[in-house]
């Protein structure tokens, strides 16, 4: 089964995306911000990880950078309300496999994560 | 034997010929040819400096003083080299100024003092007087060694004295040549080729009996000198150590009378046409005296040897000695040779001193008297003429009176030293004139009356004693019977001859008076003027009339009248046009007389009337305001305001620099503010996509029929919640869009604030319970009701309360109190407190406390902008502090609030 690490410091988006992909059958962990985020990595090596860049602390470039380094296996997948092309551009300069913006599709996004864990 | 006819013929032959040289060289000065105007004619006509005294007298000196007699000759050649310095500043002076004689030019420097030129004229006539005198005696000797004049003390009469007529004919000659121009700054060209002329006549005349002496009756300057030796005369031409003291004084004497000698003084400085000449000079005038002076030792050797002592006056040896070789014609070349440097010397002299009493005596006192003024003006030019006419007759036949009377006894050298003295009295005043700015009129005056007494006391008064005229006990026992004051050993000085010793002391309290009175006296603006021009010459330029300070109004016309008396229509006109043109002033607008074209008409009236006479004709038309120090200040205040307003100028341009960096910086302020803006709308939009992210997340997730009624009831209620939330977010940031833009609207009106605070307190009741929080109020006011918009200020206490709420421990206070004049509402908590770095940004946009105990802030981060923004809208502020484990807010709002607030504010809420 492949384990997702959700990150984001907006409790109600975390719960739609936890319930999300829950029922599709993959092992969820939340993180709340960047540090929180970086320790779940560790532990838990996810397959794949969706990740907000807006957050307190440690933002989400930080922990890309990281977990791209670390464990470059590991998939990233940006999920932001920041849709400024320069910060598509920075997001995936750091090694994302993808970039998406809030508000998003929930279908969109269950079908790229499939894409990109199978 | 000569006969009387045949000297009287050849002397009448060589005036002729001087006569003919200078009407040929005048009537080509007219056609336009300056035959004199040559460095050559000017450096020769300098030689007017050796006379009869050089010629006659500096034999008889020789003869008994040996060497010397050329100190009177090394003194000039030390002093020609600086003569690119001294003559060349005093030239350019005379030129600028149109200075007329040696008199104008310290009466112009002291301020145009007329008294000063009176003084100087006066003085210069009298101490000339001896120095003409021995020009008459030389000629008379002269005369008497070719047996022509036989003079007998006994019967004399001067009708029957060749002598006087000798005068009479060269006081003629004189009037001829010196006074057919008025205009005294003019060239005499012929005169100055006349005596050009007479110079180089009476060196050749000189040298011809020096070689007929020394190789025709001796076999050369060897023989000579041995026989010499042999007969016991080497003292004479053997330097020793005694007189080493007068040889420096007298040296230092004919340095200063071969500038300031009235005649020098007219043939180096008036008749100078160009400043170049004085290159050439410096080097021919020395030559000529080396020259003239080569057989002066040889032919007083000769005459000791061939006379026996006593029986030749040595002051004749020159042409006692061919006389009694029987070379007459060589004697009567001798006799002409003398005959031209007396005559040149004469004529020179009379002419300048003429000039110089006329110009600075004469006009003074006509033209200060108005009526005499009125009377005279039309003839003033013809009166002017005949003054100098008449000046110059009367000069010649004092000195002709004086040489009979006064100069019979006494060697030809030793009366000219009197003049030379005399002449060194000039020195102080002229020399301290053009390098010393300080050196004022009563200084100048003062010092030259001193000089002119101790002259008189220690020389004048020995030969008046000496020929009976005053009482010989002054002699041996000084004046008023004090030793001190002896009038041949002034405290107590031995040791010095005679004219040395009034030399020194003459000119030293001279120049003490000077100097001394100079630097306790002011000088006024007049004086001070010409000071400055005088001294700064080289660094004014061509104009002088432009760097006087004048004030004074006078028409044109009445200038032009002025100059038409003096000058004659033709010239007057011809001098206006060409003032006009130069200045290009149109015909027409030429009215009023400017103080340049004032002081232009002045500069060439005194050219003819001398500068004292020339200021006062002009002040006679002029309505001239004499300027004083203080108002020379005010001008010079003036030209320092100009200087100020400059400066204003400039720190105005200054501050409009400034003005456009600040405008840049406003700009880049605004640029900054545009940027903040974007930021703001950037952030904004972000914060709304969260809660629209959560909306769309939960709605598709509810769109899948399989869901849990419970979740489902769950998720819906999240959904309304973020609808609610960008409901809040909406409404914040339009609110805050007005408050910064100053288009809010507060609803004021008379509300409790106690009430106010009640209801808040309630409404969060649930809140605080829920948490667990404690809240404690505390609230105390004397005010019943105070002006404020209801709402809003519950607004920021219920925002105050529910940040108290995320971060406290366990405890918030609420206290309303009173201080000063405002009411305090203050919110009090017990949490982390708010890091120091942070506390800064607490009231800003956006800025979201990273420690809330809450998992997310509820809220939208504006809370506490426009919290603070309804707090200055009432008059009061929101303020901060925080520590660990407290961290305080408080309101403040003015109890006068109601006063402050604009009428139509509450009208059209």
């Amino acid at each position: 089964m492949s384990k997702i690490l959700i990150v984001d410091d907006e409790p109600n988006i975390l719960l739609s995306l936890d319930f999300l992909f829950k029922k599709e059958g993959y092992e969820v962990f939340i993180g709340r911000n960047g540090e929180e985020a970086m320790a779940l990595v560790q532990e838990h090596q996810p397959n794949l990880v969706l990740l907000d860049i807006m957050m307190p602390l440690v933002d989400g470039y930080e922990v890309c950078a990281y977990i791209k380094k670390e464990y470059p296996q590991i998939k990233v997948i940006f999920l932001t309300a920041k849709g400024k092309a320069k910060d598509k551009e920075k997001g995936l300069s750091l090694g994302a496999d993808l970039y998406l913006t809030k508000p998003f599709s929930t279908k969109e996004i269950v079908s790229k994560v499939k894409e990109l864990v199978n | 034997m000569l006969s009387r006819e045949w000297i009287i013929a050849a002397t009448f032959c060589y005036l002729g010929l001087l006569i003919a040289l200078a009407w040929y060289t005048e009537r080509e000065a007219a056609k336009g040819k300056s035959r004199s105007a040559h460095p050559w004619v000017y450096a020769l006509s300098l030689a007017v400096y050796c006379t009869a005294w050089t010629y006659f007298g500096s034999v008889g000196r020789a003869s008994t003083n040996g060497l010397e007699f050329l100190t009177i000759y090394i003194g000039p050649c030390l002093i020609a080299p600086l003569w690119w310095i001294i003559l060349r500043k005093t030239i350019r002076i005379s030129k600028a100024l149109k200075i007329t004689s040696i008199a104008d030019f310290i009466s112009s420097r002291y301020g145009k003092s007329a008294h000063l030129g009176i003084l100087v004229s006066i003085f210069c006539i009298i101490g000339i007087l001896p120095y003409i005198s021995i020009q008459i005696k030389g000629i008379e000797n002269s005369l008497e060694v070719l047996n022509l004049a036989e003079f007998s003390q006994s019967d004399f009469n001067f009708w029957n004295d060749t002598a006087f007529y000798v005068a009479l004919g060269l006081a003629g000659f004189t009037i001829f040549f010196g006074t057919r121009n008025l205009d005294a700054t003019l060239r005499h060209e012929g005169l100055v080729m006349a005596v050009t002329f007479e110079s180089v006549f009476k060196l050749l005349a000189f040298l011809a009996i020096g070689i007929f002496i020394t190789f025709f009756l001796f076999d050369g300057l060897g023989d000579l000198f041995t026989q010499a030796s042999a007969a016991g005369l080497d003292r004479l031409f053997v330097l020793n150590g005694d007189a080493v003291s007068d040889w420096f004084w007298l040296g230092l004497l004919s340095m200063v009378a071969v500038m300031f000698l009235p005649r020098q003084f007219h043939m180096a400085v008036i008749e100078n046409t160009s400043e170049k000449h004085i290159d050439t000079a410096m080097w021919l005038f020395p030559l000529y005296l080396i020259l003239i002076n080569l057989f002066v030792l040889p032919i007083a050797l000769a005459g000791l040897l061939l006379f026996p002592s006593g029986t030749v006056n040595p002051d004749t040896f020159l042409l006692a000695i061919p006389m009694s070789k029987n070379a007459h014609g060589l004697a009567l070349l001798g006799y002409l040779g003398g005959f031209a440097a007396a005559t040149s010397m004469i004529i020179v002299s009379t002419i300048s001193l003429s000039t110089m009493l006329s110009n600075n005596l004469i006009m003074p006192i006509l033209v200060s008297n108005r009526r005499l003024q009125d009377r005279l003006r039309t003839r003033l030019p013809q009166i002017l003429a005949w003054t100098r006419r008449g000046i110059i007759l009367s000069i010649i036949l004092l000195a002709y009176f004086y040489f009979r009377k006064l100069g019979n006894n006494a060697t030809l050298v030793s009366t000219g030293l009197i003049s030379f003295v005399a002449v060194a009295q000039l020195a102080p005043s002229i020399l301290g004139g053009i390098y010393w700015k300080n050196g004022s009129k009563l200084g100048a005056i003062l010092g030259l009356w001193t000089g002119i007494l101790v002259w008189f006391f220690t020389l004048i008064l020995p030969i008046l004693i000496q020929n009976g005229y005053w009482d010989p006990s002054v002699l041996s026992q000084g004046l008023f019977g004090i030793v001190w004051l002896k009038p041949t050993s002034l405290f107590g000085m031995e040791g010095m001859s005679s004219i040395t010793h009034a030399f020194f002391f003459s000119v030293f309290f001279n120049t003490l008076i000077y100097a001394g009175v100079s630097l306790f006296t002011h000088q006024t603006s007049r004086e001070h003027n010409q000071a400055l021009i005088f001294v700064d010459i080289f660094k004014l330029g061509d104009n002088p009339d432009r760097s006087t300070i004048w004030r004074g109004q006078a028409t044109q016309e009445a200038l032009q009248n002025l100059l038409e008396t003096f000058l004659g229509k033709k010239k007057a006109q011809k001098a206006m046009e060409k003032f006009f043109q130069s200045k290009g002033i149109p015909a027409n607008e030429r009215r009023w007389a400017d103080p340049e074209l004032v002081n232009y008409c002045q500069r060439l009236l005194s050219g003819h009337i001398g500068s004292a006479a020339a200021r006062i004709m002009i002040e006679s038309i002029v309505n001239e305001e004499e300027i004083s120090m203080e108002e020379v200040m005010g001008i010079l205040r003036e030209t320092q305001e100009l200087k100020n307003l400059n400066l204003e100028l400039k720190s105005k341009s200054k501050a409009l620099q400034k003005a456009s960096e600040n405008l840049q910086e406003a700009n880049e302020a605004l640029k900054i503010s545009d940027m903040l803006k974007d930021e703001f709308i950037s952030t904004v939009t972000h914060e709304m996509k969260t809660p629209i992210t959560s909306i769309r997340a939960f709605s598709e997730i509810l769109q899948d029929e399989s869901i849990q009624e419970e979740d489902k009831k769950r998720f819906l209620q999240i959904i309304i919640d973020e609808t609610d939330r960008m409901t809040r977010l909406i409404d914040q940031v339009l609110d805050l869009e007005r408050f910064d833009s100053g288009r809010q609207k507060l609803n004021f009106e008379r509300v409790s604030l106690s009430e106010l605070v009640e209801s808040s307190i309630s409404s969060m009741a649930q809140v605080f319970s829920d948490k667990n929080i404690r809240l404690i109020s505390r609230i105390s006011t004397s005010q019943n009701t105070l002006f404020l918009d209801e709402d809003r200020i519950k607004q920021v206490i219920l925002n105050l309360l529910s940040n108290a709420a995320k971060f406290a421990k366990s405890e918030v206070r609420l206290s309303v109190f009173e201080s000063a004049d405002q009411v305090i509402v203050e919110v009090l908590d017990d949490g982390l407190g708010i890091p120091e770095e942070d506390q800064p940004f607490v009231f800003d946009k956006f800025f979201q406390a990273k420690n809330q105990t809450s998992k997310k802030p509820v809220g939208s981060g504006l809370g506490l902008a426009i919290s603070k923004k309804i707090a200055e809208y009432h008059g009061g502020q929101l303020r901060l502090e925080s520590k660990k484990g407290k961290t305080r807010f408080w309101m403040e709002i003015p109890l006068e609030t109601s006063f402050k607030v604009p009428q139509n504010q509450v009208a059209h809420e």
